[in-house]
């Protein structure tokens, strides 16, 4: 009576059910990769000159570095943040929601994990392109460029894949679009600002350092600041190591939360 | 006996306190096509969504194409194509690049991916809409596209969730055309619908059901004969005439069924009732009416 041939049963992160996502993605975006190119150049160019005019007046030297330099090399981390954890977060949810993107998916040879890790993937891989765009806008500024500038996009691809986890795991928990108004307020905020972006965290309590020391977008400026003017042996591999780990625990709650909402 | 590319025993499905799914058994001999009919929460959605493995049974032995539920789905979603209710197209996409997508999806080798999907858009008669984005499509198109998608591999299941629902009776027609293709090419088809004609027209099997359960199963024409006889009487008339109509048929012994104007007396094959009105075929529709109950609830 069996009709089937073997195998019997498909591995898990099969190459090609990750492809087919990647595919799907890749091809959407050549419909609107013009308008997130846009925002994601003039968005930093405007922090840049912002700040760096702004702040940049009234403070010329953060520690050793000049503003402009400060300033340059943290905003690399807000990119990577704007380019994975939003996209992520109302990507996920749009196409889950609204488009029954996920359905068609699943209705084919993909499961949940291959569907998440491949969106993840993806969205990593923007921010790690797009995240050195405030830096190549600081060079314009007068970064002077340096080798270890060439890891940046690898750091920005580990930290844009954590936080891509974290957008969709958010939209998975999520049970409509207002629920993102309490992680942006409450989480990403809050992140957002004792990063050590745009100020240095040395001027904040005790005890808010050593709270960013587990914030994982504070993690990142450290590196791609370090990236660029010289790295600092076991201490920024610890960093790594946090974005690993940030990456890895998001990876699986993600799925966790995607398979509950699309399986049932 | 024939294979089975679908073979369903004592499905149940739970949603809190209800019961999408209730002990369902369900055939689908491989080359044929069987409907599913059934009102609106019938649990035929949930039906086609355990098929796939996007709803997860409670109890009860699945298996499509061979392959045991939900253990082995994934080998199964290789062999199976799937055009869902709503679409969801991508409508910023191009005909071609929507099928393009579904080509890597469901891993057809590069060599014989243009020729996939050439052949699926001769299919679905939108060779000269190939660089058309999805939204400037019709509504027709864009169905066909979604069939045409869930084609693009040469799937030996398809399976059909309302293939047609909310579709003018011509875009209808084009679309029945298309799957009777399908169908005598040899595909299985799998197709639920709460359109009688539909089941009709292109089913194979029906199989009707109420309440998450099989209420009745086989060839259209034979559950005509067995649930509602050869000839229906249909008598018009105002209310009060039609509930004289309908207690005097159920004391001499008949069935009857309300169709909103008019009330149907069935089951009368010979000559012996005699009443005003209409003589036609009995139909699927009679036996649908009978089985899943007059009211919507």
């Amino acid at each position: 009576m069996s009709v089937s041939a073997e195998p019997r049963q498909l591995g898990r992160l099969e190459r090609s059910a990750l492809t087919g996502v990647l595919v799907r993605e890749v091809v959407n975006f050549s419909s609107y990769w013009r308008s997130t190119t846009f925002s994601s150049t003039v968005e930093p160019t405007i922090y840049l000159l912002a700040f760096g005019f702004g702040f940049g007046s009234l403070v010329s030297r953060v520690g050793h570095y000049r503003y402009v330099e400060f300033v340059g090399t943290g905003t690399v981390a807000t990119a990577v943040l704007f380019s994975s954890a939003f996209p992520a977060m109302f990507g996920t949810f749009v196409k889950y929601k609204f488009q029954r993107t996920y359905d068609a998916i699943l209705a084919a040879p993909v499961d949940t994990e291959e569907l998440v890790t491949a969106e993840a993937l993806w969205i990593a891989t923007r921010a790690g392109v797009y995240g050195c765009v405030p830096m190549l806008v600081a060079i314009a500024f007068g970064l002077d460029p340096s080798w270890g500038m060439l890891t940046v996009p690898l750091i920005a691809w580990l930290a844009g894949f954590g936080w891509a986890c974290f957008g969709i795991m958010v939209a998975g928990f999520a049970s409509s679009f207002e629920n993102f108004n309490y992680i942006v307020s409450a989480v990403l905020t809050p992140l957002f600002l004792v990063a050590g972006t745009f100020f240095p965290l040395t001027g904040l309590p005790r005890w808010a350092q050593d709270l960013a020391q587990i914030n994982p977008l504070h993690q990142c400026v450290e590196l791609v600041r370090h990236a660029v003017f010289g790295y600092d042996g076991w201490t920024d591999l610890l960093r790594v190591g946090v974005l690993v780990i940030f990456g890895l625990v998001l990876w699986r709650v993600a799925i966790r939360a995607m398979e509950r909402k699309l399986i049932d | 006996m024939s294979e089975l590319a679908i073979r369903l025993r004592g499905v149940v499905k739970r949603y809190g306190p209800i019961t999408a799914v209730d002990h369902l058994d369900l055939d689908v001999p491989l080359g044929t096509c069987v409907g599913l009919l059934g009102p609106n929460g019938a649990g035929k959605s949930t039906t086609m969504r355990m098929l796939t493995a996007q709803s997860i049974a409670d109890e009860g032995e699945l298996e499509v194409l061979g392959f045991e539920l939900p253990q082995e789905s994934k080998q199964a979603r290789v062999e199976c194509g799937v055009v869902p209710q709503s679409d969801n197209l991508d409508v910023t996409l191009t005909v071609q690049q929507n099928l393009l997508v579904f080509a890597h999806l469901y891993r057809i080798p590069h060599a014989e991916r243009r020729e996939a999907i050439e052949r699926a858009l001769k299919m679905a008669k939108l060779v000269d809409r190939r660089d058309t984005k999805v939204d400037k499509l019709s509504g027709g198109m864009r169905r066909r596209l979604l069939i045409a998608r869930a084609l693009v591999h040469r799937p030996r299941l398809v399976l059909m969730d309302e293939p047609t629902v909310g579709l003018d009776p011509q875009v209808r027609q084009e679309l029945w055309a298309l799957i009777d293709g399908l169908r005598s090419e040899g595909t299985t088809i799998l197709m639920s619908t709460h359109y009688i004609e539909e089941a009709q027209r292109l089913a194979d099997t029906v199989l009707i059901m109420s309440h998450g359960s099989a209420v009745a199963a086989g060839p259209p024409a034979q559950l005509v004969r067995e649930h509602a006889g050869v000839q229906a009487l249909e008598v018009y008339g105002p209310p009060d005439r039609l509930a004289e109509v309908e207690a005097e048929a159920l004391a001499a012994g008949l069935r009857t069924r309300r169709t909103g104007t008019s009330v149907a007396i069935l089951g009368i094959d010979g000559d012996g009732y005699s009443a005003d009105g209409e003589r036609r075929p009995a139909n699927l529709e009679d036996v649908f009416v009978l089985l899943t109950g007059e009211q919507i609830e």
